[in-house]
């Protein structure tokens, strides 16, 4: 049905171009002489290039009336803020600058399309004009380049002040895994030779590492709100990229090397759940969801909001359904949850008779 | 061989050589050393041709990505055994993806317009009977075209072509196990670019040689058209920048074959660890995009070149700021080659470094604008004749700008964060270099069609169809897309139905990929254009847009050697466009444009020597 929809829609495409040729070349037969430009088509051309930057500016509004609540909602992390100003800043400039230079540039394609005894203006440089629109860029550029770095910095600076919660976050194709470094807070040494999948030691803990044993590994990120995160990301095969959209957040996991991104969750997910706008998407997209269903007879859950973290660097056949959800919330709710979790040495190396043996050699490659 | 030939332009004038010279069909059409003919063969190989490929691969992905996981006949015939009943299969969207990636930047867009106009355009506007080295500028594209054979062979390889994204990045790229395209298809893809590489190295020294030496009397570095500083400046960009793909390529095809680790360590796929210990893919993310991004500007200045030239011809007035704009060229070029990483602000490279890519990138704003602003005013107080080549300059200008303001975003580290590599980046590069390289593209075939094919004209009827189909659709499908970046969904993902938080934008989706179709279903206008016209287009005038560049002296008929008397002498720039006296009348009365070739008039004043 679409199949057939889509090429009528081409067949009829096909048609009006050629109706619309025609009608151009009767409308032009005495002047067709030559193929060039003739003040008739100047003029013509002239009206369309007036009509396209009503055109851009339509598709504009268009974009924004219908598109634009399904951005993403307020950040939910603490240098989302200041992400999301200066993202309003540059989006007012770039706008500002847009509206006017379209303008300019389709209304003089109006305002001067060629007429038969037309002079041009013989108008070939002003030092002053080029220096006028080269020292404002600078100006403007200046200002966003110190904010953007000054930004940028403070987000980076991953540190270890402030107690935070360090996580690891795991990348292989095609799922996460997270780690917790325990009651110690400390992320035990590990590598990909030490990967043993019969003993489920997937993510190559080191089982020599005391830090190792507590470590806590699951397959959903639970953060706690108002506690900075630090995270530490690996990958065991492919380039991945830890994309947390709703926390202004993403790095990379590149095979042989840790990674590293901090931010502070600022909202629960309850009350993330709670906002107006993502309420407002939920219902819309629920909406969509049960048409859906009832179109195709498959039934879809309804959906309720839940921050995502996705993969986003191709890393092979299922990059695009590689996720982990992420639940944001109160300390005491995530001490719970944490309370119920086993470690590595109480679920891998149970069958290990003597751990402590291991100790003395006890190295961890991250602290 | 051929520089000797040379030493003796002179000579060369009176010996006639294109007269008494029998040449075969073989040495006229297919080993030609002729720069005309050569043009020719670029446009049909790179841009005919491949491009038809490549964005006849963005249809295909386009309707998948608006109607995930439908069935469609036609993916079954065009993928076969990768679209079991009509439904495409998740790794040939990914080896889509890649091969439409890899096919329009380099295929079409480097070498297709590059190699078209490079070719056609130098030797005319300097004044030269041919390139240094008409052999070498053979072999170049030869070599392109072995390269574009090799290419379209990768397609058919039993497990798939090359599909780990136009840029290649390993462990994806280098390990088969990790995705059945990392085998056979990319051995080819990597083989075919070595090949690529070589190809545009000996175009591109050729081009520099030629501009640097074979101008004619009164042609010096301040008196060329834009368009030849374009190309000049592109070509050795190529230079500087591809050597460095070229090695990253080999190293790639070490680490495939011969065991190295300059990219790998440390991998556990498919239940075994592999031996790669102590390469880093940041290494080799560094190497590709010391080429990727001067690539963007080696797609995007000849563009700019020719977009100068037909502007100020159609405008009938000077470009403003010829030096502000040769300026530009040399800032953007050095600017390009120090700017690489900003893609790589969230690879895991150390955040300084990305600081100072910021700085850098934001910088290359500032020769942006200043060109953008030139350009309209150009236009301003212009007696603006709206040729098809005309509009597509506009056009380009028009993209160019909205393309480029996002950049702003995506240059500042900060930002660069939530929306790196999702759909607004999308957005950003193919408005900024995609479509409008591809305007730049149009608008030098629709203008120099006469010096193609002897005289003849593309008709301006479908020419301003073509235009007006393709400039509304290109708005439509990437204006929307920068929503969708913005929502977040990333790219290259061959369904987001995964993600119910992206439910809402499959409409956006459907738009997109319909306007798609259509400007698609647009450039076949230009092909049967092209094609007629190539055959049955009426010859106009000998300078049929009174333009004052030299290409535009030589006969309509091809002849070797370009000029069939002496080589015309320079006596002024190329933009003498409604050049008047002080009482108001054009420098020679009745006409408003002062050739090249025309020496001073008296009482005349000199513009820019």
């Amino acid at each position: 049905m679409t199949t057939l929809l889509t090429l009528a829609v081409l067949v009829l495409i096909a048609i009006a171009i050629w109706q619309l040729t025609k009608i151009f070349e009767l409308s032009q037969l005495k002047t067709a002489k030559y193929q060039i430009a003739t003040d008739s088509d100047n003029k013509n051309n002239g009206y369309m290039l007036f009509a396209f930057l009503v055109f851009i500016y339509g598709i504009t509004i268009f974009s924004f009336w219908k598109y634009g609540k399904f951005l993403l909602p307020e950040a939910g992390s603490a240098h989302g803020e200041e992400y999301d100003s200066l993202m309003l800043v540059s989006f007012i400039i770039i706008f500002i600058v847009q509206t006017i230079t379209q303008a300019l540039l389709h209304y003089f394609g109006y305002k001067y399309a060629g007429k038969e005894g037309q002079k041009a203006l013989f108008y070939a440089d002003n030092d002053r004009l080029e220096f006028i629109w080269t020292i404002i860029p600078v100006i403007v550029l200046a200002g966003l380049i110190l904010w953007g770095l000054y930004t940028w910095t403070a987000i980076m600076d991953v540190n270890d002040e402030d107690d935070p919660l360090i996580v690891e976050l795991y990348a292989q194709q095609f799922n996460w895994t997270a780690r917790y470094g325990g009651s110690d807070n400390v992320l035990g040494g590990s590598n990909v030779r030490m990967i043993d999948i019969d003993k489920a030691n997937v993510l190559g803990l080191d089982e020599a590492d005391t830090y190792a044993h507590d470590d806590v590994i699951v397959k959903e990120l639970h953060l706690p709100v108002g506690r900075k995160v630090n995270f530490k990301m690996r990958s065991q095969d492919v380039l991945h990229s830890a994309y947390m959209p709703h926390f202004r957040a993403q790095m990379n996991c590149v095979p042989g090397m840790i990674t590293e991104f901090s931010f502070t969750p600022i909202y629960t997910t309850e009350e993330m759940r709670a906002n107006p706008d993502v309420m407002d998407k939920v219902k819309r997209t629920n909406k969509i969801r049960a048409e859906k269903a009832a179109s195709t007879g498959e039934p879809l859950d309804p959906w309720q909001f839940d921050y995502i973290l996705l993969c986003n660097k191709i890393c092979g056949k299922s990059h695009y359904n590689m996720q982990m959800k992420i639940i944001v919330e109160t300390e005491e709710e995530y001490n719970e949850w944490m309370k119920g979790k086993s470690t590595f040495a109480e679920t891998v190396m149970k069958d290990e008779s003597n751990i402590e043996a291991h100790s003395l050699s006890a190295v961890s490659f991250e602290k | 061989m051929s520089a000797t030939a040379h030493a003796n332009v002179d000579d060369h004038a009176h010996d006639d050589h294109g007269h008494h010279h029998k040449e075969t069909f073989v040495t006229k059409y297919i080993f030609s050393q002729d720069h005309k003919m050569i043009a020719k063969q670029y446009f049909i190989t790179g841009v005919l041709v491949m491009g038809f490929i490549g964005i006849a691969m963005s249809l295909l992905f386009r309707m998948q990505l608006a109607w995930p996981g439908e069935s469609f006949p036609i993916f079954e015939t065009l993928l076969g055994k990768w679209a079991p009943g009509g439904v495409m299969d998740a790794d040939i969207y990914l080896a889509l993806v890649t091969m439409h990636g890899t096919i329009m930047v380099f295929f079409v867009l480097t070498q297709g317009l590059s190699g078209t106009f490079s070719n056609l355009l130098i030797p005319l506007q300097i004044g030269a009977r041919d390139m240094a080295s008409g052999f070498l500028n053979m072999v170049s594209f030869w070599m392109f075209f072995v390269s574009s054979v090799i290419m379209v062979i990768s397609l058919f390889v039993e497990a798939g072509p090359a599909a780990a994204g136009w840029t290649i990045y390993p462990p994806l790229s280098a390990l088969p196990l990790a995705q059945p395209g990392s085998g056979m298809g990319m051995t080819l893809w990597l083989v075919s670019m070595a090949i690529f590489i070589a190809s545009s190295l000996i175009g591109s020294l050729n081009y520099i040689v030629t501009v640097i030496n074979l101008r004619t009397k009164g042609m010096s570095m301040t008196r060329l058209p834009l368009t030849i500083w374009a190309f000049f400046v592109t070509a050795i960009i190529g230079v500087v920048s591809f050597p460095v793909l070229l090695s990253a390529a080999l190293l790639l095809i070490m680490d495939r074959s011969f065991g190295t680790s300059f990219f790998l360590s440390d991998i556990f796929i498919q239940g075994e660890v592999l031996h790669y210990q102590g390469g880093s893919p940041v290494l080799f993310e560094h190497l590709f995009w010391f080429l990727g991004h001067p690539e963007v500007y080696i797609v995007l200045l000849p563009a700019l070149g020719i977009t100068s030239e037909v502007m100020s011809t159609n405008a009938r007035k000077p470009i403003f700021g010829y030096r502000a704009m040769i300026a530009s060229i040399l800032a953007i070029a050095f600017l390009s080659t120090i700017v690489w990483g900003h893609h790589m602000f969230v690879s895991g490279m150390n955040p300084f470094l990305g600081s100072v890519f910021t700085f850098t990138t934001l910088l290359i704003a500032i020769p942006s604008a200043v060109k953008a602003f030139n350009y309209i005013t150009t236009l301003w107080k212009g007696n603006l004749q709206l040729n098809p080549a005309m509009l597509f300059s506009i056009g380009l200008v028009s993209t160019f700008i909205t393309g480029g303001l996002t950049g702003i975003v995506l240059g500042d580290s900060t930002l660069d964060i939530n929306v790196h590599d999702t759909y607004f980046v999308v957005a950003h590069f193919h408005l900024v270099m995609g479509i409008s390289a591809l305007y730049g593209l149009f608008a030098g075939v629709y203008h120099w069609f006469p010096k193609m094919f002897e005289g003849k004209l593309m008709n301006k009827n479908l020419g301003y169809v073509h235009f007006w189909v393709t400039a509304v659709c290109a708005y439509g499908v990437f204006f929307p897309m920068h929503f969708v970046g913005m929502a977040g969904v990333p790219r290259r993902y061959y369904e987001n139905t995964a993600f119910p938080m992206f439910d809402e934008l499959t409409d956006i989706q459907v738009l997109m990929t319909v306007f798609a179709i259509i400007a698609a279903a647009a450039q076949l206008v230009f092909v049967a254009n092209f094609l007629y016209s190539m055959f049955y287009g009426k010859v106009g005038p000998k300078n049929p847009w009174k333009s004052n560049t030299l290409e535009w002296t030589t006969d309509q008929k091809h002849i070797h050697g370009n000029w069939d008397g002496p080589i015309p002498e320079v006596h002024r720039w190329a933009y003498d466009y409604s050049k008047v006296y002080e009482n108001g009348e054009y420098i020679i009365s009745g006409q408003d444009y002062v050739p090249q070739h025309i020496p001073l008039q008296e009482n005349e004043e000199e513009m820019n020597h």
